[in-house]
């Protein structure tokens, strides 16, 4: 979104730092209420977080830290098919994102023409309804009776998507294709403004060059259009996956109890089962697994001056 | 073959507006639907043609009323989140102070971090301080997760800023305050205004955080989630078709307006 309202680019400027002799507490006044709120309002949470999941004791009597570590233990055995079934629906959902989302970020940055703008504005605008109106609109759209199952079961594609485990009988909603087909609805935008924005910045002359050496179009995709694009690819992919793994929306309004994913049961846990040590625990096990996923995927991507 | 040469030749283009029908299609079925007549409970299934949900938008109980408090809460965490944020972003590009790395991770952070996990650790906090939650729990989350969006909104336009224009200023003789408020800040307002709208959008759409800091306040993405329990009424889909037209339509004209003072210029 930030491409959107970037100036024309400005003459270079000869020093960047300009030389100002102004007080040198002014940035730290300026910086003192946001980060404040930041650290009371994030930080310090995680640290009450991280406390809370090694408390014992009972709603009634109060909680005490007690070092129970072994409450980790526990939320690990007793869900870890909630933990895996989020990183396998969140994994499918970025690629099936990568796969929809880079051919129509290539459209807007290299073959839209004056449709550009509009196209933009299409793929921005459905944020402006409430995504979980959108969302409940696919359980009309994925219905048992509607045209799009009607027509999944004439081609034979429900048999194999069954038989894969994918969907269940004749139906999709409530099944684990429905919830990926909602995540990837939900995040596809996140994929493809940076995509967009990486695609854009391209040179259209190194495409000339690579057609002048003898490169066939997708040679010329395979081995210049695509690495360019990478810092795309590599920020898409996290801002897909990342909200993908902790959602629960979509696994409540288009799943069933079997599509319950690790979001699901922090949810309960904290809302309606109260208990606050097991559902501290498991936040703080998704929080770490994530993290050290995306250091993992930054370091290997070789893009680390990403952030 | 020519059929498979035109195909081959716009295969891009045809991958890439199936997709785009993709991201709309649900927005279709919204719009459609706001013209539904329900037999049941639930607007999941298409029975008649009818203006009904139109022509009283607000026919549903507490509706309105969850609709006028996000819209409330979204303005303000809007201005809270754009203020705070334009003032980290001026300090991180203008000068240079101690512990830049940590502030920078800090305002990295929420954005990296899934949605429950900042909600369930700002309920521990809230829980353990005994603070009632409802309008102000959730205002201060927002604020939290919009703040760093505003950072990155502005920063990445106050870096493109030549700082010769404020010498400039101050070599005739503008004052500091003069200099800020007649050079600096008019030139950072697409930035600030981005973060803005960016902090009314994610605030207003925001479900997650605010189910858990809520209590029992409900603001319209949770009437949503409940109505799904409950039956969704038909003019839930009116309030999303009517949000989508306006967005639309504000974009249009913000464009019309960009081109003709453009065309102005030139």
């Amino acid at each position: 979104m930030a491409t959107a309202t970037e100036a024309p680019p400005l003459a270079p400027a000869p020093d960047k730092k300009p030389p100002r002799k102004r007080g040198r507490w002014t940035p730290y006044w300026l910086l003192l209420p946001g980060l404040l709120w930041l650290v009371v309002f994030f930080a310090l949470p995680m640290i009450y977080q991280a406390s809370t999941s090694v408390q014992t004791g009972s709603l009634e009597d109060g909680y005490k830290v007690t070092w129970h570590f072994a409450t980790y233990w526990d939320a690990l055995s007793e869900y870890w098919p909630q933990f895996l079934r989020s990183v396998l629906y969140a994994a499918a959902a970025t690629v099936l994102c990568l796969l929809l989302g880079y051919p129509l970020a290539y459209l807007i940055a290299f073959r839209a023409g004056r449709w550009r703008n509009l196209i933009m504005i299409l793929v921005i605008a459905p944020f402006f309804t409430s995504f979980l109106i959108r969302t409940l609109a696919w359980k009309t759209i994925l219905a048992d009776s509607g045209p799009v199952v009607g027509a999944l079961n004439a081609l034979h594609v429900l048999d194999v998507t069954s038989w894969l485990g994918w969907t269940s009988g004749d139906r999709v909603l409530a099944t684990p294709l429905a919830v990926v087909c909602g995540l990837t609805y939900n995040f596809l935008p996140f994929m493809v403004l940076p995509l967009y924005t990486s695609l854009e910045r391209i040179d259209g002359r190194l495409h000339e060059a690579a057609g002048d050496l003898y490169a066939k179009p997708f040679t010329t995709f395979r081995k210049v259009t695509f690495p360019l694009s990478m810092p795309g690819v590599v920020s898409g992919t996290l801002l897909t996956f990342i909200p993908a793994a902790g959602d629960y929306v979509n696994a409540e309004l288009l799943g069933s109890t079997d599509t319950r994913m690790i979001g699901n049961v922090i949810q309960t846990q904290f809302l309606r089962i109260l208990d606050y040590p097991t559902a501290a625990a498991l936040s703080f096990i998704l929080m770490a697994a994530i993290l050290l996923m995306v250091t993992i995927y930054i370091r290997r991507s070789g893009t680390e001056d990403l952030v | 073959m020519p059929v498979v040469t035109w195909l081959k030749r716009h295969l891009v283009v045809i991958g890439g507006l199936l997709t785009l029908g993709y991201l709309l299609l649900p927005n279709v079925v919204v719009t459609v639907f706001s013209f539904n007549k329900p037999k049941g409970r639930f607007n999941y299934e298409w029975q008649q043609f009818s203006f009904d949900a139109w022509k009283d938008p607000c026919g549903v109980a507490d509706m309105c009323g969850s609709l006028s408090l996000s819209l409330q809460i979204a303005f303000w965490a809007t201005v809270g989140a754009t203020v705070l944020g334009t003032m980290i972003a001026f300090a991180l590009v203008r000068y240079r102070f101690r512990a830049r790395g940590s502030v920078n991770s800090l305002i990295f952070l929420p954005m990296a971090m899934p949605e429950v996990v900042m909600a369930a650790s700002l309920l521990t906090l809230f829980l353990n301080l005994g603070a009632p939650l409802g309008f102000w729990t959730i205002l201060i989350a927002h604020i939290m997760f919009c703040l760093s969006f505003v950072v990155v909104a502005v920063k990445a336009r106050v870096m493109s800023m030549d700082p010769r224009l404020e010498q400039a200023a101050q070599d005739l003789y503008a004052g500091p305050a003069q200099t800020f408020l007649r050079v600096t800040l008019p030139i950072a307002a697409p930035g600030i205004a981005a973060g803005a709208l960016l902090s009314f959008a994610l605030s207003f759409d925001d479900f997650i955080i605010t189910n858990f800091n809520a209590g029992s306040t409900v603001t319209f993405p949770m009437f949503v989630w409940g109505s799904a329990q409950r039956g969704t009424p038909v003019q839930i889909n009116v309030i999303g078709t009517a949000m989508f037209l306006v967005a639309v339509l504000l974009v249009l004209f913000s464009m019309v307006l960009g081109n003709r003072r453009n065309r102005q210029k030139a």
